[in-house]
Parts: C-alpha cells; structure tokens; sequence
C-alpha cells in the first residue's frame, strides 16, 4: 500500500473538474465484444449514472475502470491524467475505490477487522488497531456512515455490510467510488438510505459512479446518466429532461422485451403439491417454516422475496437435496418426500440452478459431457447396460446447441469457455430436455445478455403452454411479475402473502417481501 | 484445439517435470563428483540387459496396480493415503487362505485374488464409511488404517497364528500357497532365464478395466462429475455419500492386487520381507500419470526403470539414493507443471472460442442496432 492510504479526500482543495474519464474503450472476451467505444466523463462530485440491460457491458466496463484487466484499445484519465491501470492496487492508489455487487467481506471478522484487511496500520510488528479506529469513526461522522466497528460482520443486515464496504473503499482514500448494481440486494427502506449517503458523499466533494438497471433508482439520485446498449455507449443524458420511458428504449433499443405472458394456459391438474413443509438446518435453525403451494400443469408460481430468505432452502428440498423436518411433496399422484435427488430428477423434475457454474456445470468437461449431468441414467445419454452413449449424447448436444441457439465453435469445447449467456442457454436446453413435468427455474435469467433474456423467457412460455409446472425464483421482480401466473412472498422462511401479478407492480411487491409490518428483512 | 495440440499438451507437463529432475540430479551428480552424463548412459546400458528388463516389467507390474488403486480415489478427490495398508493386509490374509485351501488349479488362484480384493475393499470401506457417516477425512482415517493394519499384521504373522516357521531361517511366513494356487511367469524376454510375473496380463487388465470403469460406464461419469464439481453433482441427483463409499472399495479392492504379482508369481508366502511401502509410490506414480491409464503405465515403467537400473550405480560408488532424489524431484515438478499446463489449457481453450466466434458475428449485432444507436438522442 502506497503511504498516501490514509490521505483525507481533502475537502476545498483545487480539483480538476473531470475526475474519470473514459474514451474509447473496446474490450474483448471469448464469443464477444463485451465493450465497444465507450466513451464516459465522470464530473467531480457528482453521481453518474451508467445504466443498461443486464448483460450490455457495464460490469466489465467498471472493471476496467477498476484495474481489474486491461482494455484492449481506448484510454483511461483520472483527474486530467491519463492512467495505465494493472491491477485493483493501482486503482486505488488513484483513488479509485469499487463497492462490488457481491460483497468481499469475511464473516467472522469485525467491521474494524474488515476495513483494515489488506490496508492495515501499523505500529511497529502489530496492527494498529486504535488508529484504525479513530479512522473509521472519523469516515462515520463525515458522510454520516455509521456502524458499529466492533460488531461482527456475520451478524450485520445486508445495508450495514454495504456500508461497511463503502467505508472499507473511503479508509482506502478513494476519491471516486464504483457502486456495481447496489441495490439489487436492498430493501427499498434501505435503497433510501444508501442514496442519502451517497448525497452525502457528493456534497463532500466525491465522485460516485452508480451502475444499475433500476431507472427509478438512477433519475432520483443520478446527476448525469450515461446508457449503454450491447458493449457501447448509447448517450448521456440529462436526468431533469428525460423519463424512465424514454431511458428504458434508450437502453434496450427500439423494440422492447418484455415478459409479459399473454393469456393463461393454467390447467386444474396439480403437478407440484407441497404440504406444511418444515426445514431445520444443521444448526437447529428453522430454515423453512410450514410452507405449503400447489402449482398446476401450464403454471408458473413465482417466488419473490429478499435473497436469503429460504428460496435457496425451498428449492433445495424440493429437489431432494435436503429432506424436511416434517410436510409432504408430492409431485403429481406421487409422494416424493422421501424420493433421491436421483429417483425426482429421473421423474422429470428439471432445474436451472440459481449459480450455474457452482451448481450446473462441470467447468473443466466439454459441452456434450455437461448435457449428462442431471441425466446421467436416460436416453439418450446411457443405452440400457449403464453405459455412457457417447453418440447419443453428443447427437442430442448438436440439438440443444442449434435449437437454443447456444453459441460455440463445438460441442467438444469445455463449458469454462462459454460465455455466461450461452452456458445459461445449454442448461435451459438441457433440462427442457426428455420432457420435464416440473422446473424449478431460479434465476434464470441472472447475467445473461438481453438476447438470450428474451429467448429464455420465450422458452419458459413455450413451455408452460405446452403444459410445464415452472416454479420460479428471481430477483428481478418485473420478470416475476411478467412471467408468474400466480405469485407468493417468502420472508424468513415462510410464504407471507399471494400476491395477483396482474395487479401488484414491482415497487408494491417489493414492499410486500420487506413484510406487512415493515420491519426489517433480514 | 485440434488433437495433435491437445496431445502436445498433456505431454508437456510430464516432460516439463522429468527434464527438471534430470538437471537437479545432473547438478546433485556433479556435486558428489560423478559425472551426469556417464551415469545415465550406464543406467540406460545396464536397463538394456534382458535380466534387468524383466526386473523393470516386474516391477512395473505392481506399481502399475498400487498407482491405479490410487487413481480411482483421485478421480474423486478422494485421497486413498491406506493403499500401503490396503494391499499388505490383503495379501497377508490371502496368503494365509490360498495356503490352507486345496483347490482345483485355476479356482485356486481365483480364490486368493478375490480374497485379497476383498480384504482390501473391506479396509478401505472403512475410511468411506468413516468419511460419511462421521465426517472424518480419509486422508485421516487412512493413514490411522495404515498402522492398524501394521499391528494387525505383527499380531497375525507370529507362529501359532497364521505363520509357520522355516527350517533353518528366523523368516516368518505363510504356509506356502501350493502349485495349483501359483501363476507362472512369461518368458517374455529371451537372453535370460527371469520369467515376467504371470499377474502381468491382470494389471494390464486392470487398466483397462478402469478405463472402461472411469470413461464409458455412467457409475464413471458419476465419479468424474463429483471429483470435478460435488456441487454440481448433488444437484444433479448423484448421491455423493454411496459414491464416496464406493470407490474407497474399489480403491481398496485393486489395492488387494498389489500384492497379487509378487505372492502368486514370485514368493508364494507371505513373509516378514514382503514388500512394503508400494502404497506410497503408488500415489507418487499417479500423480505422474495424472491418473490416467496409459500415463500411469508409462510412470510406472520410468520408476521401475530407475529403480532397477539404479541398482548399478553402487558398483559406480555412487550413492543409490539418488534415484530417490529424482523421483521425489519429478513428482514435486509434476504437480506444480500440471497446474501451469491446466490453467494454460483453459486460458487457450477459451481464446480459441473467441477467436471462432468473432470470425463469425453473432446476428444481434447487426446493422438494425447500430443504426438505432447511432440515431439515439443525445
């Protein structure tokens, strides 16, 4: 670490009027062009606004910024100098700080061990704690971040540990702050109070760079917006002269997707049937609390709720990964509660896992390999003797690569080399495979591009006219909303309300999973 | 990435980590004072005798069997450390049962080796049952196995117990498998009256059975998905738990033959100077092999090579230790050269992807959302 760390942002002191600018910035990535010509200035103390649909290019373009790799062409100024940045260090020695979408705190360590990790004071061999501090009380009162230093982080809500890794981005002397999606994990309590800091923040003199797709969000806090389209950028416009319409075409070009179903195609026959479920964890904690939903043939039941509230756990014990404390599932006449993940997957249960490459892939084998897993005892990846059909695997992988339109050079490439979208697009087309009765789809459509977005949901209406029971999982609540035919909200593990999807909008239902009483989500 | 380049790429590391052996043996040669280059042309020299050449394959043979033993664990991530345990347990029993039991020639032989796999599956179980029912890591549980089955061996190999003294030796063994329960030995090298063990066509059966085993039988794909994604796995419907049980027993099982070659080919009893230790270069030879088939029997034959061709050096006044040197050198190289060559592998994949598809635009990318950016206000 550079000795200017503990510089003060100082306040008054003559600053150029351009804190970051970005020109001309290409990068590529395997299978795309991930930014194109970018162009960004970020005026000193101001919040700009870089918005765009999921998957247009901004992360990428904020980990340029961010030192994390270089561009391929175009340059990077900050504060009226032009800057090669090879890593995250040099960023920062030029006061460039970046609060990521996921969080990289430890758990079991304070709030105080948290900021000073990477960044510790020293007083000769040890740490100096009392000085950090002092720092970090001083970082509170100035822009009104304030959290408890010696609390540990395990225990902190998700809005303290996003102010913990702002203050861990200011007690580096970060002068411009790089906010990826911050409020996708927030409650809209606690977007509230993000933005009066952020506020506060500018008034001090600090540049902010606020990435996002939530337009509301963006033209009540941002100064400047900038939109980018597939990797390039689109305009720079003025919040005051343009409306959430006019950004929303801006951003997704002229026609816009939508997940809008049209007409129902819910049938009165229950495929998925789930009674009173209790879930315990290893600890003892009650995870999932007398969860009861049917779903019906041609239904897609949403589930909206703040992450961490027992989706995870819902879809787990449905898939029989984990076994409940007490209820029943049953998936069409059949009671499946004690079922193998094995014997519910081979009964036609399909699944788009919330973390694909965790939970859905094997990174380090070829595309044809990834289309057996989850099928590894049907046609046509196994003949009848449990042997692996090679031919037939790879005969079907063609299919699902043509038929999802799954962009690979070939079938015998390893799946780490797909870019999200397109391995996204081989699980889909896998587990739409062989004829699910049931799929248990979460996220679906996280960190995909716009177009494969619109296909996947063009998909998942395919096939619930067809008759498929879909349980979806999702964050993002227009899609929820567009998507579901009918709609429940889990808090703290249980499901707290129905909510008609044809009347909520996405600001009333996000309200709904903070809960009726408005208290805090955990 | 065509084959050739893939060929290239699995060869490189192993080759990387041999060449850097040979130099730190070259300087370590040159510091003793003897020369590098002499050495080893006595080393190849002495390997090209015929006698020499039956030793290298005999011994092959075994560490062929101890490194796939090892390798189905790996397949895994499952760490089998008790492979030593394993076989000698195994092979101390059988020994004890192929020498009471009068049998029919072929069913004699049978007998033992089913035996000993068996014995050695049980062993091994014992790790998988431990790892899944009270989560204790079998690099634990094995290594504890190892001297059980040490003590167990001293306990059970005292006369009264399963040995019988021989007349004019202070050696303990087994009462000696009688001929019908011997395999004879290959004359495959002429110029010498050595015979190569008659277990060598059951490794090389072995070897292709774990191929077949590990690349065409779902059970396979099973343990390929857990060792490469448990995650993913589990998700997939794999119950983890059965297969960690398992292939320990199949580890265990194929640890059973180690000592299969040497008891039934060679020795005929189990005795205080059976061969020990096997597990362990097992592992070594595996990590060699990168826990493939062919690649373990190439590993196998190099250590049976500087092993036996080793042997020379004493008569060169050059301490025989340094083949350990050399062995401990590649293996220590080979890991650190097989994780430079994956990440160089995936790194490479990826480009070329890349680089195929941005010779082929993708079709959303076309004019209509150019035109539409570029007449977008500003």
């Amino acid at each position: 670490m550079p000795a200017d760390v503990n510089a003060e942002p100082a306040k008054g002191q003559e600053r150029p009027e351009v804190a970051v600018e970005l020109r001309g910035i290409t990068k590529r990535f395997p299978g795309v062009v991930a930014n194109r010509d970018i162009d960004i200035r970020v005026r000193t103390g101001t919040v700009h606004a870089v918005v765009g649909e999921n998957g247009a290019g901004k992360s990428t373009l904020m980990k340029t910024l961010y030192g994390m790799h270089r561009p391929d062409e175009g340059t990077i100024s900050i504060e009226g100098e032009q800057v090669v940045l090879r890593s995250p260090a040099d960023a920062i020695a030029r006061g460039v700080g970046m609060v990521h979408q996921h969080f990289k705190l430890a758990d079991n360590f304070t709030v105080l061990e948290n900021v000073v990790l990477g960044a510790e004071p020293r007083s000769g061999f040890f740490i100096d704690f009392s000085a950090a501090r002092t720092r970090i009380a001083e970082i509170g009162l100035r822009y009104g971040l304030e959290v408890d230093p010696d609390a540990l982080v395990e225990d902190l809500g998700v809005g303290d540990r996003q102010r913990v890794e702002i203050i861990k981005v200011l007690y580096r002397g970060a002068r411009t702050l790089i906010l990826d999606e911050p409020t996708a994990v927030l409650v809209p309590h606690e977007v509230e109070e993000l933005f009066d800091a952020l506020r506060e923040l500018k008034a001090q003199g600090l540049s902010i760079v606020f990435i996002s797709h939530k337009l509301d969000e963006v033209l009540s806090v941002a100064d400047e917006i900038t939109v980018i389209r597939a990797g390039t950028t689109v305009a720079t416009v003025d919040p005051r002269d343009v409306t959430a319409r006019a950004l929303a075409e801006l951003m997704v070009g002229s026609d816009l997707p939508s997940p809008t179903t049209s007409g129902s195609t819910v049938t009165d026959v229950a495929e998925l049937v789930v009674e009173h479920l209790d879930l315990t964890g290893e600890d003892g904690r009650q995870l999932l609390t007398d969860v009861s939903l049917t779903i019906h043939r041609g239904e897609v039941l949403g589930i909206a709720g703040v992450e961490g509230n027992g989706q995870a756990e819902l879809v787990e014990t449905i898939l029989g990964i984990r076994m409940p404390s007490s209820g029943r599932i049953l998936l069409g006449d059949e009671d499946i509660t004690t079922w193998t993940t094995r014997r519910r997957r081979e009964s036609g249960i399909g699944f788009v896992p919330a973390d694909r490459t965790h939970d859905g892939l094997l990174l380090e084998a070829p595309l044809w390999e990834n289309r057996i897993l989850g099928h590894q005892t049907r046609r046509p990846n196994v003949t009848r003797w449990g042997l692996v059909d090679r031919a037939g695997a790879r005969a079907d992988t063609q299919r699902i690569v043509k038929e999802y339109d799954v962009r690979t050079p070939s079938i015998d490439v390893l799946a780490s080399a797909l870019s999200g979208g397109n391995q996204q697009k081989l699980i889909v087309g896998r587990e739409m495979s062989g004829e699910p009765c049931l799929l248990v789809a979460a996220h679906p459509t996280r960190g995909v591009d716009v177009g494969a977005q619109a296909a996947i949901w063009d998909l998942l209406r395919a096939a619930r006219a067809k008759g498929l029971a879909v349980l979806l999982i999702s964050a993002d609540l227009e899609e929820l909303i567009g998507l579901s035919d009918s709609l429940k909200v889990i808090l703290r593990g249980r499901l707290v309300a129905d909510v008609d999807p044809c009347d909520v909008t996405p600001e009333r239902l996000g309200s709904a999973m903070t809960g009726a009483t408005g208290g805090e989500a955990a | 990435m065509n084959l050739w380049r893939r060929i290239g790429l699995g060869l490189a590391a192993p080759l990387l980590a041999i060449v850097f052996s040979a130099l730190v043996t070259s300087v370590i040669l040159m510091v003793t004072g003897a020369r590098p280059v002499e050495t080893l042309q006595a080393m190849v020299e002495y390997a090209g005798r015929p006698r020499t050449q039956v030793l290298i394959i005999n011994s092959a043979t075994t560490y062929y069997l101890a490194a796939v033993a090892v390798a189905v664990g790996f397949r895994m991530n499952l760490f089998n450390i008790g492979v030593d345990g394993q076989y000698r347990l195994a092979a101390l029993l059988s020994a004890a049962l192929g020498g009471a039991l009068v049998l029919p020639k072929a069913l004699h032989v049978l007998v033992v080796v089913a035996a000993a796999m068996l014995v050695g599956a049980l062993w091994a179980g014992f790790a998988g049952y431990l790892k899944v029912r009270r989560g204790v890591s079998e690099v634990i549980s094995t290594i504890m196995l190892n001297f059980m089955a040490t003590g167990l061996i001293a306990y059970l190999l005292a006369p009264g117990r399963l040995a019988v003294t021989t007349q004019g030796s202070n050696n303990l063994g087994t009462r000696p498998i009688p001929e019908s329960g011997q395999v004879p030995g290959l004359g495959l090298v002429p110029g010498t009256p050595l015979k190569v063990y008659g277990l060598l066509v059951l490794a090389v059966l072995v070897g292709a059975g774990f191929w077949f085993l590990v690349n065409r039988t779902r059970f396979g794909f099973d343990l390929r998905a857990t060792g490469m994604n448990e995650a993913a796995a589990v998700t997939s419907g794999v119950d983890v738990r059965k297969m960690v049980v398992a292939s320990m027993m199949i580890s265990g099982a194929v640890a059973g033959l180690i000592g299969m070659p040497q008891l039934l080919g060679a020795s005929y009893t189990y005795s205080l100077d059976f061969p020990a230790g096997l597990g362990f270069t097992g592992i070594a030879i595996a990590l060699l092999g990168r826990n493939h088939p062919v690649g373990i029997a190439i590993g196998a034959l190099l250590w049976g090579f500087l092993d036996n061709s080793g042997q020379i050096l004493n008569l060169r006044d050059i301490p025989v230790e340094i083949v350990q040197i050399t062995q401990g050198v590649i293996v220590l190289s080979v890991v650190v050269a097989y994780e430079l060559v994956r990440r160089y592998r995936l790194l490479a994949v990826q480009r070329d992807v890349g680089r195929t598809l941005s010779q082929d635009p993708p079709e959303d990318e076309g004019p209509q959302t150019v035109a539409a950016s570029k007449g977008a206000p500003a």
